[in-house]
């Protein structure tokens, strides 16, 4: 057994088996190698794990698909299998003693160019599938361990970091834990990995060996144990069945009223990032949705999403939420979040740069894409609209011109929409400093910490070094939060928290009492917080 | 030596799943099968080399067997490539 450890994100126990996750890199680096026999082999060895992969992937299109749509895994099968590119490879190996996945890179190319000059459109695809099976191979050979996105059984996923992109499609049920090298408490990983209510650890020295060993995560002591001991599994074994109880105990909160001792009604919503986080939501009994997130229709594409495909996702949640508050927060990319078709230029400091509100008015064809979408969707249940990252009045006018003229036009086309309630994040000092002027204009804020501290603190939240510097209940955030409330209070306008923070219970007691209205949590954490509101006096 | 002409029917021609089926058909048989169209010929056990020539809908291809009971493989293929090309 080996232990390491790290940073824990989120507490609660992991047991399975480690998948190591490498990013495919960009170029295959060619070098010369001593030992032709045991290259070969290393070809031979990851040549059997690709086609094992091939067969697994067939049976299981197979059940899902049919057997007709099934036949290209048996094709690329096939072709892995073909004389002429194995003979290919095999003899670059041998008479030039390169690196197999040089050989198979090289092979591949040489190949897949040939198709790609025929003719016939189908034979110069095929080009594709010859890249597809090579890729595979030498995937196999930099020691990837698998696909995150076709997982067969649950496992604990290491990795340098993750991307949001990376992440978006992975099937969430096969997730145990995260286990990463990079990444920060406030990083994307570690907001999934609370979102999920899945143990991760940051900041720990990965290694590629790790891959298929059986592995703890102990997210209350930070530590993993790889291939642990039987006492330690027995331990962790039983420390996780604790865990469990208590989140038993939990449940029997779930129907109640989120209500201070002394009568005063909190909003307990649930964030969420995607169509299917819907049902953590009403298994944890939240209230409703007090962040959608809607940058995941744009994250799991390759185009621009269209109005109807953005219709159908928030007619769906709405439906779901059965008449619930659904706060639908428009498209916040840029900074952190990256989308390759928007072609945003790189720069040098992105979490101010061009992002969120800022791309919306810039380039109001895909703003007003969305707002149609929102508007319609709006017929089918409780919908809010909320506006990511303002700093002035006049942003705020800005856009309800915008939204007048989509109604207009929806009207003009016969159109049906809904109406809806407006608000806006609060996530800039500038916003919480000019609360009473913004106030007046909308209909409800919701304060977003993660980004509200990284500004006010100029703190970069991605960067781990800072981790010691960041003060997440800094009296000047704190300060802020009070300034927000009363400014929104005075001029009719509900106040809430949608940051990492409103989900802190050690400060639950103190947003109560300083007169949070709402407060919008990860599903998880919607029963831990109905215990604390439930047992407060918010001495209002 | 056996030889016979097939006019391929198939509206891709001989495309990925069929060439793969072909593959698996030749690679039983004793004899050399080899699939010759527009100039150029494949050793039908070589999937790549067989999809590399090309052959579309309404292309002749032109089918050699060679060895021991070339007749009876040479029958077999031709039927092969009635029912599935």
């Amino acid at each position: 057994m080996e232990t390491y450890s790290g940073k824990s994100i989120f507490q609660g126990i992991a047991i399975g088996r480690i998948l190591f996750y490498e990013k495919q890199q960009a170029e295959v680096k060619r070098h010369t190698i001593e030992d032709v026999k045991a290259e070969m082999e290393r070809y031979e060895k990851a040549k059997e794990t690709a086609i094992a992969q091939l067969r697994k992937l067939y049976e299981k299109a197979c059940k899902e698909v049919g057997e007709v749509n099934a036949a290209v895994f048996e094709v690329h099968e096939m072709m892995l299998e073909d004389e002429d590119y194995n003979d290919s490879i095999r003899n670059m190996i041998e008479q030039q003693q390169v690196n197999a996945e040089y050989a198979v890179a090289m092979t591949g190319d040489n190949f897949s160019n040939m198709f790609a000059e025929m003719e016939d459109e189908y034979f110069s695809a095929r080009a594709a599938d010859i890249k597809d099976i090579s890729d595979r191979v030498v995937s196999v050979l930099c020691g990837n361990g698998g696909d995150i996105n076709d997982l067969e059984e649950p496992i604990i996923l290491v990795a340098e970091d993750l991307a949001p992109s990376e992440t978006v499609q992975m099937d969430k049920e096969k997730l145990l834990a995260f286990v990463t090298e990079q990444g920060s408490t406030n990083s994307h990983t570690a907001i999934l990995a609370r979102t999920m209510n899945i143990p991760a650890l940051i900041g720990v020295k990965i290694q590629k060996e790790w891959n298929g060993k059986m592995a703890v995560v102990d997210g209350f002591t930070g530590i993993l144990y790889v291939e642990p001991t039987p006492a330690v599994l027995d331990e962790m074994q039983g420390k996780q069945k604790r865990l469990l109880e208590e989140r038993e105990l939990l449940l029997e909160l779930k129907g109640k009223e989120d209500i201070t001792k002394d009568g005063r009604k909190i909003k307990l919503y649930a964030n969420i990032g995607n169509v299917s986080d819907v049902a953590g939501v009403l298994k944890n009994d939240a209230a409703g949705i007090g962040l959608f997130r809607s940058e995941f229709l744009y994250l799991e594409k390759d185009h621009f999403p269209t109005e109807e495909e953005q219709f159908f996702a928030y007619k769906t949640v709405a439906e779901r939420m059965a008449g619930k508050k659904v706060i639908i927060r428009t498209l916040d990319i840029g900074a952190d979040k990256q989308v390759d078709y928007f072609h945003l230029e790189k720069e040098e400091n992105p979490a101010m740069g061009y992002r969120a509100i800022r791309i919306c008015l810039s380039q109001t064809d895909i703003f007003k894409t969305q707002l149609r979408a929102l508007l319609r969707a709006a017929k089918y249940g409780n919908i809010a609209i909320m506006y990511p990252m303002i700093i002035s009045v006049a942003e705020v006018k800005k856009i309800k011109e915008i939204v007048a003229e989509v109604k207009a036009e929806l009207e003009q086309e016969g159109v049906p929409y809904g109406e809806v309630e407006q608000g806006i994040m609060i996530e800039t000092p500038a916003a919480a400093v000019m609360s009473d002027e913004l106030a007046k204009e909308v209909d409800f804020f919701s304060i977003g910490t993660n980004d509200l501290t990284q500004y006010t603190l100029a703190i970069d939240r991605q960067n781990a070094k800072l981790d010691s510097f960041y003060d997440a209940h800094h009296p000047a955030i704190l300060r802020l939060i009070q300034t927000v409330i009363d400014n929104g209070h005075a001029h009719n306008c509900w106040v809430g928290i949608c940051g990492e923070l409103g989900a802190d219970t050690t400060l639950t007691e103190t947003f109560i009492k300083m007169g949070i209205d709402e407060l919008s949590v990860s599903p998880g954490f919607v029963l831990p917080i109905r215990k604390i509101i439930r047992q407060t006096e918010s001495g209002k | 030596m056996k030889t016979f002409q097939y006019k391929v029917t198939d509206e891709v021609g001989i495309h990925a799943r069929p060439a793969g089926l072909l593959v698996k058909e030749a690679k039983g048989f004793d004899s050399k099968v080899t699939i010759s169209c527009n100039g150029k010929s494949a050793d039908a056990t070589k999937l790549m080399a067989i999809m590399s020539l090309g052959v579309k809908c309404g292309n002749e291809v032109t089918v050699t067997v060679e060895g021991d009971n070339e007749e009876e493989v040479a029958a077999q293929m031709e039927k092969f490539f009635q029912e599935n090309l």
